[in-house]
């Protein structure tokens, strides 16, 4: 892997003045999984979303190199398209260079709206690299609950009210779902460890045949916290393995990075508004299910890895 | 198999609409075909399929999960500059709706053929042409096919319409589900090279895969710019008129046969008119010659594109005529006749000599329509050119009630 100096001489092909949030974490992992491209040009392409409206307000668009949005739910066949194409174009010898084909959706297009696109183009074997920045909710459409959000989690479709606390449900393993795909390359990855992830984007980019990432996204507007803390809330997901980084790789997991010693989960949760009423009194038994839940998937994880606690 | 592997010179052959389709689509050899399979479509998959496996064409064939994600592959390889296609029926149009106005919108030059079949629900396998009818304002260009040489010959022409310059709009082919598809018809198919010469090279103007001009495709577009580009959008539809006239022109040099934006079928000194698209039309065909030979000036007006519609000319077609029936193949719910009722009726507010409109919704469902059902309505054409006072407009023909 390239050196950060060397990194940071690549072109950029999202330029900045686009117009996400500060804070975002959305750019931050464009950023980092398009270096892993180096100087191989890409096509990009988005599902609706906040990465999508906010980059591409015609007439601007803040891509340097070609994209496409077509729908919501449909940018992993629309890659798959695109990608088509250009075999057939390399085939007739039409084309010469070698192009990477990049989608990125958040957990809505992704997990939820895009998720039949999505296993049907994995299941065909497109040459892609299908990259979802999850932030645990529907955010461009004012932060609805989505099949990502995690239990407890408030939301504006799943609001922490008098009777109901939150979410009730826990959220989809999508990586996991995307592992049993037996596709080459399967990784989770977190922005606050960019060289784990920029690493797991030179491996979904160089496998034949379809990759996927899941990495989480920090949401200052939704979830909501600091936008200065974006790396920090990242980071800590990781450490309190709410957010393990693992890969999948021909069917065997790894797990790529393992915190010495596992933080409360409670430190992560409090610096976000979504989970302010779990330290209620009376919603001691969801954050309990919470913890218990995510030390089971933390353990299922272990057990798949090959690792002990 | 009857579709040949190669057509080395113009060839007299007898198949199926489905088989039609799949020899011009094979001809015409695009890059990339996403097709799913859906009832009564499913030959010209399987077809294409085999092409594939025979390696009769060095198209990529990506057998997609849904006709949601066909037409989502279809347009991200239209916007990669190469020339992609899909075919579909009914419910399989209905999941494609979305995209269908993304793909015209986006300006891309996809062709699909349709072969009608009712839209859910009650579920139904059969004709009627609830589903393209539905998709009638997406942006298309719709052309519609009386048997399997129209819709052969339709598809390779609508290659040149929707790849011209100053169209760039997507065309559906839409045939009539088993009536066309699956019956067995001689058609005259041209040869091989004819087909290509005809279609020639496809060089988009720009391109996602030229990575020296980038592109933005589908960018959001708010008020500022959404409705130019909409108004571009209707301008294309515009244009498409003199594009359609040219390509059948052109048409007719390679082979002989002659296209429209509608047929007129002895009406020079009709009386009474009908209208259908489709493959009525051939029965209609028959009745008129029955009811000439009782002296009745009876004629036929079959329309072949319905998007853009050719209002001037039906105008001018009907301008003699004193009675006219326009049958429609589905509803539109309205409360006030089916959609080519309606666009017939709005073409003719303009005319100097407007005849009294009749509307006849048939054959929904694959319902059989007969000889006896057309000659039924021309009947009533009769009579309304006598006394068209305290008739009803909109009439349902072969139906219970």
């Amino acid at each position: 892997m390239a050196t950060l100096r060397e990194l940071t001489a690549l072109p950029e092909a999202l330029s900045p003045g686009h117009r996400l949030c500060a804070g975002c974490g959305a750019s931050i992992i464009v950023r980092q999984v398009l270096k892993a491209a180096g100087n191989t040009p890409v096509v990009v392409a988005c599902a609706t979303g906040c990465l999508e409206v906010t980059t591409t307000i015609y007439p601007y668009t803040a891509w340097r190199c070609s994209f496409i949005h077509n729908a919501f739910e449909n940018v992993a066949a629309t890659i798959g398209g695109v990608e088509t194409a250009y075999r057939v174009l390399k085939k007739k010898g039409k084309i010469k260079e070698d192009i990477k084909f990049i989608a990125f959706g958040g957990d809505g297009g992704t997990f939820d709206i895009g998720f039949q696109s999505l296993s049907g183009t994995m299941e065909r074997g497109h040459n892609i690299l299908y990259v979802c920045y999850d932030n645990e909710a529907y955010m461009n459409t004012g932060i609805q609950r989505s099949s990502a959000t995690p239990k407890g989690a408030s939301t504006t479709t799943s609001p922490a009210g008098k009777v109901v606390p939150g979410k009730p449900e826990h959220r989809k393993d999508l990586t996991a779902i995307m592992a049993a795909h037996n596709i080459p390359y399967v990784a989770q990855a977190s922005p606050s460890h960019w060289r784990d992830l920029i690493r797991k984007a030179e491996n979904g980019l160089s496998v034949d045949g379809p990759a996927f990432l899941n990495v989480l996204s920090p949401c200052p507007r939704g979830w909501p916290s600091e936008t200065d803390k974006t790396i920090e809330i990242a980071r800590l997901a990781v450490e309190t393995n709410y957010w393990p980084l693992f890969e999948v790789e021909d069917g065997k997991w790894r797990l790529t990075y393992k915190p010495r010693k596992k933080v409360p989960l409670e430190d992560w949760l409090r610096m976000q508004g979504r989970f302010r009423h779990l330290f209620k009194p009376e919603n001691a038994a969801v954050l309990e299910e919470l913890k218990a839940f995510v030390d089971a998937q933390w353990r299922a994880l272990l057990e798949r890895c090959g690792e002990q606690e | 198999m009857s579709v040949p592997a190669d057509v080395p010179e113009v060839k007299r052959m007898a198949v199926t609409g489905n088989e039609a389709v799949a020899l011009a689509m094979k001809q015409i050899e695009p890059d990339v075909v996403a097709a799913y399979p859906i009832t009564p479509q499913t030959d010209i998959v399987q077809y294409f399929s085999s092409f594939v496996a025979d390696g009769l064409v060095q198209t990529e064939f990506i057998r997609v999960e849904s006709e949601h994600s066909a037409m989502s592959a279809v347009v991200g390889a239209a916007a990669s500059g190469v020339r992609a296609m899909t075919a579909t029926s009914a419910n399989g149009l209905a999941l494609m709706w979305e995209v269908l106005y993304i793909a015209a919108s986006t300006r891309l030059p996809i062709v699909m053929p349709v072969v009608n079949r009712a839209l859910s629900g009650p579920i139904n396998i059969h004709c009627d042409h609830s589903d393209s009818m539905g998709a009638r304002d997406s942006g298309w260009i719709q052309l519609y096919s009386e048997n399997a040489q129209e819709a052969y010959d339709n598809i390779i022409q609508a290659v040149r319409i929707a790849e011209h310059p100053d169209v760039l709009l997507p065309v559906m082919v839409c045939l009539d589900g088993f009536i066309i598809s699956h019956a067995l018809e001689n058609i005259e198919a041209l040869s091989d090279a004819t087909v290509r010469r005809f279609i020639g090279e496809w060089v988009p103007a720009a391109s996602l895969l030229d990575v020296d001009r980038p592109i933005t495709v589908g960018p959001l577009d708010l008020y500022d710019y959404y409705f130019e580009h909409k108004r571009q959008q209707a301008e294309a539809m515009m244009r498409a008129g003199k594009v359609i006239e040219e390509v059948a022109e052109e048409f007719a040099a390679i082979s002989g046969r002659h296209y429209g934006f509608l047929e007129e079928y002895r009406m020079d000194d009709a009386a009474i008119a009908v209208i259908v698209l489709g493959s009525t039309a051939g029965t209609a065909k028959v009745a008129v010659d029955s009811l000439r030979k009782s002296g009745i000036k009876a004629g036929l007006i079959k329309l072949r594109t319905f998007r853009p519609f050719p209002a001037g000319e039906l105008r001018r077609a009907l301008a003699g005529v004193k009675a006219v029936a326009i049958m429609d193949r589905a509803d539109s719910f309205s409360a006030m006749g089916g959609p080519v009722f309606a666009e017939v009726r709005s073409a003719l507010y303009e005319a100097d000599h407007r005849p009294p409109c009749f509307n006849f919704i048939y054959g929904l469902g694959g319902r059989d329509v007969g000889l006896e059902d057309i000659i039924e309505v021309y009947t009533y054409l009769q009579q309304a050119e006598e006394d068209p006072e305290g008739l009803v407009t909109v009439h349902y023909l072969g139906v219970r009630e």
